[in-house]
């Protein structure tokens, strides 16, 4: 089994030398911390960043440099700044290589569910709709199940959805799953858990097929 | 020309009971703090607010929540005050959430002359209910409208007396397209200078948009989440 670590190591496997990037809140944040050696990438932060750094030394902090996440960071060497409709040009005109997001639910269609719980709790939206709809490949970082033990990658979603037939791969802490025309595709499984309790704990369609590799993280 | 204020108050002088406001800012980031302050002390009501964010409980656009001074929201992200999501799920409170790029989009619209334009955010969602949609080279776009604000307020780092202005790094976000998208446009900043003093290559709005501009004072720039590295 992943933890909440291993699932931001196996998605920094994915970035490419040149890659521009937008990470989204909680594990996908993580992703920044594992970037492969000899790999540059330059993170998005749709708030009007490209090229965002660390977060700052202590006593370093800039309360008008903060990423959408509302924390304080750092600028890396060659950055830019702009504004919000310039950000989300960029993203619209699918310029950004890779969206990493956190997700509700999953259909196995690629079907996206993050923003709302009727009744219960409204964030809102922030720029998720906008990644989704335009991004040119999207990853979602997220617990397999939710806390009443329910899955959440599912036939489609019953929460409100953020967009549709969008995202591309998914890893949990049980393996890496790719969203194809027949559903979830484990391509590689985590260390320790079964075929089995995937198949349990995956209401959607499941695609097995051959020998699964493990995780390389 | 004479677009000099001596202080918020005076600048929100014509700011009155049911008007649409458009508030610049990203999270606490780059907000109209003075200006805010003055809204709040004048008590006004009834106000449609159109800001990515409402602050936080007590700060930002939250202090005029906390007074029922906002009757109708228009943001992306209302998360981290809870004061703001009690109105919204109790129904004291209009709100209109609307993806983030959009409502860029609609103040970039309107300061742009331009009344509607397509975007694919929110095809296949709540956000798309009752929206004209239109196929361009076979994917669905959502029709949206520039906003109509009475009056946009922004806060820049640095301006001078004609009202060009400059932001700091991520406190731009959405001030300058709000600032081009007022009707009238009112701009508090850090340091204001005369004409001349700030290098013509390096405005990021010019004067043309705004209509008063002010020095605000103690500007307080709280941080919502301090995140630093520590030094072993």
């Amino acid at each position: 089994m992943l933890d909440k670590f291993g699932i931001a190591k196996r998605i920094a496997r994915e970035l490419q030398d040149g890659y521009y990037v937008n990470l989204g809140i909680g594990i996908p944040t993580l992703v920044a911390n594992y970037i492969p050696e000899g790999v540059a990438v330059v993170l998005q932060s749709e708030n009007g960043l490209l090229g965002m750094g660390p977060f700052p030394w202590e006593g370093e902090e800039d309360a008008d440099l903060i990423n959408a996440g509302k924390q304080t960071i750092t600028m890396t060497q060659g950055a830019s700044l702009f504004d919000s409709a310039t950000s989300f040009g960029m993203i619209r005109a699918g310029k950004v290589d890779l969206t990493v997001l956190g997700a509700m639910e999953v259909s196995d269609s690629g079907d996206i569910a993050n923003w709302k719980i009727p009744g219960k709790m409204v964030k809102g939206m922030g720029g998720a709709m906008d990644l989704v709809a335009s991004a040119k490949n999207i990853i979602v970082a997220m617990q397999h199940v939710n806390k009443a033990g329910e899955s959440k990658l599912l036939p489609s979603c019953s929460l409100p959805i953020t967009g549709l037939k969008c995202v591309k791969k998914v890893v949990t802490e049980l393996g890496v799953f790719e969203i194809t025309h027949r559903g979830f595709e484990l391509k590689e499984i985590a260390p320790g858990v079964t075929i089995d309790e995937v198949k349990a704990k995956t209401l959607g369609r499941l695609v097995v097929e051959g020998e699964i590799p493990e995780v390389q993280i | 020309m004479n677009k000099v204020k001596q202080n918020a108050w005076e600048a929100i002088a014509d700011i009155s009971d049911n008007c649409t406001l458009m508030l610049g800012g990203f999270g606490l980031c780059g907000i109209p703090e003075n200006c805010i302050a003055a809204l709040v002390k004048k008590g006004l009501k009834g106000l449609t607010c159109i800001s990515n964010n409402a602050g936080v409980d007590d700060f930002g656009i939250g202090l005029m929540l906390q007074q029922k001074q906002v009757k109708k929201m228009i943001s992306s992200y209302v998360g981290e005050n809870a004061e703001f999501e009690r109105q919204l799920l109790s129904g004291e409170l209009e709100v209109e959430l609307i993806p983030q790029g959009t409502l860029a989009e609609r103040c970039r619209a309107a300061g742009a002359g331009i009344p509607a334009f397509f975007t694919p955010a929110g095809v296949g969602t709540e956000v798309a209910e009752g929206k004209e949609t239109r196929e361009f080279n076979g994917k669905t776009y959502l029709m949206e409208y520039a906003f109509d604000a009475d009056f946009a307020i922004v806060k820049a780092w640095k301006g001078d007396k004609h009202g060009n202005l400059v932001y700091k790094d991520t406190a731009r976000n959405f001030n300058p397209m709000m600032a081009a998208a007022g009707k009238i446009t009112i701009a508090e900043v850090e340091e204001l200078v005369e004409p001349g003093e700030l290098d013509p290559n390096e405005i990021h709005t010019p004067g043309i948009f705004v209509h008063c501009i002010f020095q605000g004072e103690n500007y307080e720039k709280r941080i919502e989440q301090r995140t630093v590295r520590t030094r072993e």
